[in-house]
């Protein structure tokens, strides 16, 4: 009997205890429908988190769940997935975790490619520890760790994942259910790693730190929604789009200055080569719109289908049957 | 050749070794190179005590060609350490030497631990600039393969560096290449942290059957194999390379044939967390290091302790702190091990003592973890792990099943954090089993449910069940023994890798009718139930071990009542039988007078 499962089945019986008006719970519920969408069963899910709020996120969904230690989740999903391939394994983290105490777990699980999903949840602050700033704080922000403002530099979590290899990246607002859960189903459908960018509001700590990207009044004209295949158009009034020009990328208005739909780029997120890809990633406001939804996905080798391959392959290929044949093997000697 | 073994002879027997040299060389001056006839050897033996022959069979062999290596094969012991240089092995060199095929390739030398080394092209590339010609330069790679086996066994380079000073005086650029060049191979054996297997077989008597030659590392990772057969999963180890524990991840490559699965982290916190999840996911997980990867490892093996899963956590340690001495041996990670995370953290530690029990114990570490979900630390040394000894062969029919805690269907009650009365564990339920989703974590768990709890007397009581939990573990373990008459005046005890030794030298006196007994422990957490009547039993105790005297005041807390004396050495070496006796002797005689 095929179980239709609907997205309040994937619910535990645990209070949500994130601050009224997060981010995150938005979140919560797009992965619920995208998993009741894509029929997975629930013993069949594991969603492995680090430490901070977002890490909460385990104990609310009734599938199995690991809230482990700061940094570390990418790294015990590993293992978890080279356990038990079956499962549908997800990685949950924000912005401290995954790229501050979590930076090198997170170049290497991208660039391994082991087919699982990470959702990062970018709120751009130390949230749990009420107020630091993080590794994708902009220069210059005023928090509780630095009241004369951040003198750093800060990651652009795209740039850092195609740097290290990503073959699946996508960027999504907490604001945009429905592209949300889309982006979840297509990232699970991917074979290999997929890494989800949320951009999530800290009601709290941050609050509003995406507004000018999310807002109603802006996001149309400050998001540009990538879907392959399809000329990257934007605005309120979807006439203007991207184009390039010479080795960079412009913002034209369509009817203007002679241009027609048919000079602005067509998204491609299947083309191997990241170039493009980061060219979209790096696209920040005022000058440009920031891209949303897949902007790349291209396939690759995937880790723990080679490793099954190897040890299929090793077992094919053994001399030995069993331990007692390698114990006995080699030099050994008799004693009466 | 002759002149790099004279060499090495005249600093052991500075060193104030006792020696028997051996030079073997062709009866002709000018036999063909690189044929077995041709073949100039030298072969040494020292040692403190004992040395009354050049020795049968080398523990290093250095071949600088293929035909020293066939000259030689039939005379070494399995797990002799083979010095090659890499660049006389192309196919003219076995070719001419007699080999059907390259012996660095196949299983020829699986047997041995060989170090290739570039010795020929590195001692060229390092006098290069001196302008000496050709066959100068190449008349000197004897002397960089010295210089490793002076770092391979500790001896210092100045009077082979004066001899050289003195005999070609008149010569200064030979002097000096021969000078650089056995710096160089030093540095290089230091580089590549080349060990050699040092480990001392005390003729024993043995028991029939069929043996084998095994080192520590090799027979752990067996012993980890059976173990996961045994339990009816699949083995998962999750490691990053460190010396000197690096071997036991080597072997287990060896064998992707069983099924084990092998993750190469990129850090030692990532190799134990990648372990974890394993767990979680219901495979047998390992993880293997040394010190330095072990306090990496602390806050993972705190959340494998909370989330109650099984898992084996190898330290084969070394000389500390810090990078300390990462080729020596050393028995200082004992605390480490059992204090060495934050808030109460208790869990099992055991210690091997010989390269072929490593087998046993990684075997009874995986057990007791699967069957007390609980991480285990299993302390080995580089001693255990480098070093080789006769091994009686397991048959796999001889040991005993390990069975899992897991729920069966109909257990309608079942909670994630629900535990059985006799053992205290929870159950091992994996993702992908139906209807049992749970959510476990670092967090303080409330009993039974398993849901965060922040609640105070939850987690004085979760505390309590942990502990208790592996205090449990004394009821599954045998009793301890010792060797010796009861009521004796001195016991000696030790745990680890010092067995072999501390049980010749107490063997040694007893021989000569000294009140002398010994008991050794390698469960180390929690120690067997009736240790306290066994140190009733004696006027004195003696605790040696290779560090400042960790286990003894581990053994002060637990039985303040006794008074523990302690022998300890921080050398990076293992015991000697003499010092050891010495010691014992010191002790017996004191007493004597105190009557």
């Amino acid at each position: 009997m095929e179980c239709i499962l609907k997205p309040k089945d994937f619910a535990s019986d645990q209070e949500v205890k994130w601050c009224p008006g997060c981010g995150d719970y938005a979140v919560l519920n797009s992965v619920k429908k995208a998993l009741a969408e894509l029929s997975i069963k629930k013993e069949d899910v594991a969603f492995i988190s680090g430490i901070g709020c977002s890490s909460r996120f385990p104990y609310y969904m009734e599938t199995y769940g690991f809230h482990t230690i700061h940094g570390r989740a990418a790294a015990i999903a590993t293992g978890t997935k080279l356990a038990n391939p079956d499962l549908s394994v997800w990685v949950i983290s924000g912005d401290g975790d995954a790229l501050a105490i979590g930076g090198n777990h997170f170049i290497h699980v991208v660039r391994r490619n082991l087919n699982m999903n990470m959702i990062l949840f970018n709120n751009e602050i130390y949230g749990l520890t009420k107020g630091q700033y993080s590794p994708t704080t902009k220069r210059g922000e005023v928090t509780k760790s630095s009241p004369h403002g951040t003198i750093e530099s800060p990651f652009l979590p795209g740039e850092l994942a195609l740097g290290s290899g990503s073959n699946f990246f996508a960027r999504v607002p907490d604001t945009n259910v429905k592209l949300m859960t889309q982006t979840f189903i297509d990232a699970e459908k991917h074979n290999g790693y997929s890494l989800v960018e949320v951009l999530q509001n800290c009601v709290i700590f941050n609050d509003n730190v995406h507004e000018s990207i999310t807002s109603k009044e802006t996001r149309d004209d400050n998001q540009l929604v990538l879907k392959h295949g399809q000329p990257m158009i934007f605005g309120k009034e979807s006439n203007k789009g991207i184009r390039l020009n010479g080795l960079e990328l412009e913002v034209v208005t369509i009817g203007e200055n002679g241009v027609s739909e048919a000079d602005l780029l067509v998204h491609d997120a299947h083309t191997q080569s990241p170039v493009l890809h980061t060219m979209l990633v790096r696209m920040k406001l005022p000058e440009f719109p920031v891209a949303m939804g897949v902007i790349r996905d291209v396939e690759a080798p995937v880790y723990n289908d080679e490793l099954e391959a190897q040890i299929a392959d090793a077992i094919h290929k053994s001399k030995f049957q069993s331990l007692d044949e390698l114990f006995q093997s080699g030099n050994t000697f008799e004693v009466k | 050749m002759q002149l790099a073994g004279s060499l090495f002879t005249d600093t052991t027997a500075n060193m104030g070794n006792q020696i028997a040299t051996f030079p073997d060389f062709p009866s002709e001056i000018r036999a063909p190179q690189g044929t077995v006839a041709g073949v100039s050897g030298f072969q040494i033996h020292f040692g403190t005590t004992g040395v009354h022959s050049p020795g049968d069979a080398p523990d290093v062999l250095i071949a600088m060609n293929p035909a020293a290596l066939k000259a030689n094969l039939s005379n070494l012991k399995s797990a002799c350490t083979i010095i090659i240089d890499s660049d006389s092995f192309s196919k003219k060199g076995f070719d001419k030497a007699g080999f059907e095929e390259n012996p660095l390739e196949g299983d020829l030398l699986s047997d041995y631990k060989v170090i290739e080394a570039p010795i020929t092209s590195l001692t060229k590339e390092n006098i290069a600039d001196l302008g000496l010609d050709n066959k100068s330069m190449v008349r000197c790679k004897n002397m960089f393969a010295l210089g490793m086996v002076f770092w391979l066994f500790n001896e210092p380079l100045d009077q082979t560096v004066l001899f050289f000073e003195n005999k070609f005086a008149k010569v200064p650029l030979i002097a000096e290449a021969n000078i650089r060049t056995i710096k160089c191979g030093h540095n290089f054996a230091e580089t590549i942290e080349a060990l050699t297997s040092s480990f001392t077989v005390l003729p024993a008597k043995k028991q029939p059957g069929l043996y084998r030659n095994i080192t520590g590392n090799q027979a752990a990772a067996w012993g980890f194999l059976a173990a996961a057969k045994k339990a009816n999963k699949e083995l998962f180890l999750g490691t990053y390379p460190i010396t000197p524990a690096t071997d036991i991840f080597h072997e287990l490559t060896k064998h992707k044939w069983t099924g084990v699965k092998i993750f190469q982290a990129e850090d030692e916190i990532a190799g134990i967390c990648s372990a974890i999840g394993a767990s979680f996911a219901g495979d047998v997980a390992i993880t293997t290091t040394s010190g330095p990867g072990m306090a990496l490892k602390t806050e993972a093996i705190g959340l494998a302790t909370m989330a109650e899963l099984p898992l084996v956590i190898v330290n084969v340690q070394r000389g500390g702190p810090s990078t300390g001495l990462p080729t020596k041996t050393e028995q200082s990670d004992l605390n480490q091990a059992l204090y060495g995370r934050n808030g109460e953290c208790p869990l099992i530690v055991l210690g091997a003592s010989t390269p072929g029990d490593c087998f046993k114990w990684a075997f009874e570490a995986t057990r007791l973890a699967i069957e007390h979900m609980t991480p285990v630390i299993l302390l080995s040394e580089s001693y255990l792990g480098n070093g080789a000894e006769p091994w009686k062969i397991v048959q796999m029919d001889e040991l005993p099943e390990i069975k899992s805690v897991t729920s069966s269907n109909d257990d309608s009650d079942w909670e994630p954090y629900k535990r059985d009365s006799e053992k205290l564990v929870r159950q091992w339920v994996p993702p992908g089993t139906e209807g049992k989703q749970h959510r476990i974590g670092g967090l303080e768990k409330k009993d039974g449910e398993g849901s965060v709890s922040h609640d105070p007397m939850n987690h004085a009581k979760m505390v309590q069940l942990r502990k208790d939990k592996v205090a449990k573990v004394a009821d599954f373990i045998p009793l301890q023994k010792f060797k010796g008459k009861d009521a004796t005046k001195l016991l000696v005890v030790g745990w680890g890798g010092p067995f072999g030794i501390l049980f010749g030298a107490v063997n040694e006196l007893q021989k000569e009718g000294k009140d002398i007994a010994f008991t050794h422990f390698n469960y180390i957490n929690p120690l067997p139930l009736n240790t306290a009547e066994i140190f009733e039993k004696f006027e004195t105790i003696l605790v040696c071990e290779l560090n400042d005297g960790q286990f003894a005041n581990y053994l002060r807390t637990q039985f303040p009542k006794f008074k523990f004396e302690q022998y300890n050495k921080l050398q990076g070496l293992p015991f000697r039988v003499d010092e050891l006796k010495e010691k014992f002797n010191t002790l017996l005689e004191a007493k004597m007078q105190n009557i």
